[in-house]
């Protein structure tokens, strides 16, 4: 694991739809070349906490830094384009678009993005379906298809929102095979899961999220020393 | 009989074309910014004005017309979308077109004001004056010229939306303009640029019509119910809808008045309320 500054840098992250104030001070990191998770029961957090570092909830204070540099006043465009890629708990595949067009959708905002075949190299399946309307794909293939797309556009930083709910175990394991080669090309990755079996496949860290706040925080190698504590904050 | 059957035929493909033209702006500008645009008919009237002040007040012909106008009445689009239009995002469509609608009435009665209600003329560009006798009709060469470059406008303005990268980004942006973002596209920019985009093929359709129909300030409102019941018709945000519906009508409505002209001014209605009962979301229109 790279101990080099983070690349991410969350401080004191407050966050408000409407009047409703849904984040009450977070505080974590990611490193490089990190597989980090937040953990936690519904609506603790974890996915606001992704639209805020990306800018999609509008009101935030606090300090969300990326690379060093300062995203709370930033806009949503520009965040992005600074390498932050998001990849949305509804998978958000483009009806109106197919296959092909849903794929090369985002724009490339830096070099060194995979290419077409490498990933089809990852995501076979996808290659078979180039033509197909976007929501005509199973649910796996949408989740490969929106993961896919964020990968050609140079970002080495994602941030999945549950990447595996409601699929079937053969896809999840595949999910988890593709995130471990990720890991292994050295990108950052940001998990939010609610199936912490899964992510203690792929994370090297957990926060544990409850109430907009960050309540714990352990490395994968204390996972099974923290199991009681898990199973009491998840409600599992 | 027959050269007044084909007359009515090129009369309908004429209307037709502008038809096509107006609705695919205004299908354009629903798909993208969600606001059914009742100013639509008044930004046309200012595109055939646009052209006679350029004509008459600055030499400016009408090839030069054909480029400048849309661009000038596009770039008025884009400030009215900056200054009105964009605190409508996400309200209920009503808002956008009762305010287009009064946009629409003041557009109209500035011009009343100066120009009163009977028309200016506009004469044709002296290339396209006269005309072929192909046998069976004689064919004037600026009619011609208004459906071939009308068909050519339209067929351009659907690649670019269905076939271009650029068309994608709105495409998508139609459906979730937020995840659009947060690839890093500027979708507010795109939004304004895209109505200019719209208001600017209604101000081509209005220098193609001024050298027809005489420059007025009620021109655009003869026409917008037609116009909207071509984009029901073909379907709200269909951009292939609204093009061939457009040229369709146009000819169902000539024909209407040579075979049965009381008719043929309710016609393109009576086909709208008949669509609206079997298909509500138009031929093309997909359901959200």
């Amino acid at each position: 694991m790279n101990n080099g500054s983070p690349v991410l840098d969350v401080r004191n992250l407050e966050a408000w739809y409407g009047e409703s104030h849904i984040l009450h001070g977070m505080n974590f990191e990611v490193r490089p070349g990190e597989v980090v998770t937040l953990l936690g029961r519904n609506g603790a957090g974890k996915t606001s906490t992704l639209k805020s570092i990306i800018g999609i909830i509008g009101k935030r204070t606090g300090s969300v830094a990326f690379e060093g540099k300062d995203l709370i006043r930033l806009p949503v465009e520009k965040i992005a384009r600074l390498g932050v890629a998001f990849c949305p708990e509804e998978r958000g595949i483009f009806a109106n678009l197919d296959v092909k067009e849903n794929l090369l959708l985002p724009p490339i905002i830096r070099s060194g993005g995979m290419t077409l075949n490498q990933i089809f190299e990852l995501f076979p399946n996808l290659k078979e379906r180039l033509g197909s309307e976007g929501a005509k794909l199973s649910g796996g293939e949408q989740q490969m298809l929106a993961i896919a797309r964020i990968l050609r556009t140079g970002a080495r930083f994602l941030m999945l929102d549950e990447p595996t709910e409601g699929l079937a175990p053969v896809i999840v394991r595949q999910i988890g095979k593709m995130i471990a080669r990720l890991k292994a090309e050295g990108f950052t990755i940001l998990l939010v899961e609610q199936n912490f079996r899964f992510a203690s496949t792929v994370a090297d860290r957990f926060y544990v999220v409850e109430y907009g706040k960050i309540i714990d925080t352990f490395a994968n190698s204390e996972l099974q020393a923290n199991m009681g504590k898990l199973h009491t904050y998840l409600g599992v | 009989m027959h050269q007044a059957l084909y007359a009515q035929l090129l009369v309908g493909l004429i209307n037709g074309s502008f038809y096509a033209l107006l609705s695919l702006g205004l299908a354009v500008i629903f798909g993208m910014l969600n606001i059914i645009n009742f100013a639509h008919g008044a930004l046309y009237m200012m595109g055939a004005f646009v052209a006679y002040f350029l004509l008459n007040l600055a030499g400016i012909n009408y090839w030069w017309a054909l480029i400048l106008t849309p661009v000038i009445v596009g770039a008025f689009g884009i400030l009215l979308e900056r200054t009105t239009l964009q605190w409508l995002t996400g309200l209920d469509h009503l808002y956008g077109m009762l305010l287009t609608f009064g946009m629409a009435l003041m557009i109209q009665g500035v011009f009343q004001y100066f120009f009163g209600s009977s028309g200016l003329p506009y004469a044709i560009p002296n290339l396209l004056k006269g005309g072929v006798d192909l046998g069976f009709m004689y064919l004037p060469i600026y009619r011609g010229w208004v459906v071939i470059f009308s068909l050519v406008i339209c067929i351009a303005t659907w690649y670019l939306i269905e076939r271009t990268r650029l068309g994608a980004y709105l495409r998508a942006a139609t459906e979730n303009p937020t995840l659009v973002r947060a690839f890093g596209v500027n979708v507010p920019r795109m939004i304004t640029l895209t109505y200019g985009l719209g208001v600017g093929l209604a101000a081509l359709a209005g220098v193609l019509s001024a050298p027809i129909n005489q420059v007025r300030p009620l021109m655009g409102a003869d026409l917008i119910i037609v116009v909207f019941a071509v984009v029901v018709i073909g379907g709200m945000g269909s951009i292939m809808g609204s093009i061939i519906t457009g040229f369709a009508l146009g000819v169902i409505e000539g024909l209407t008045k040579y075979f049965y002209p009381e008719a043929s001014n309710a016609v393109v209605f009576v086909l709208m309320v008949l669509v609206l009962l079997v298909k509500p979301t138009g031929l093309a229109g997909r359901s959200n």
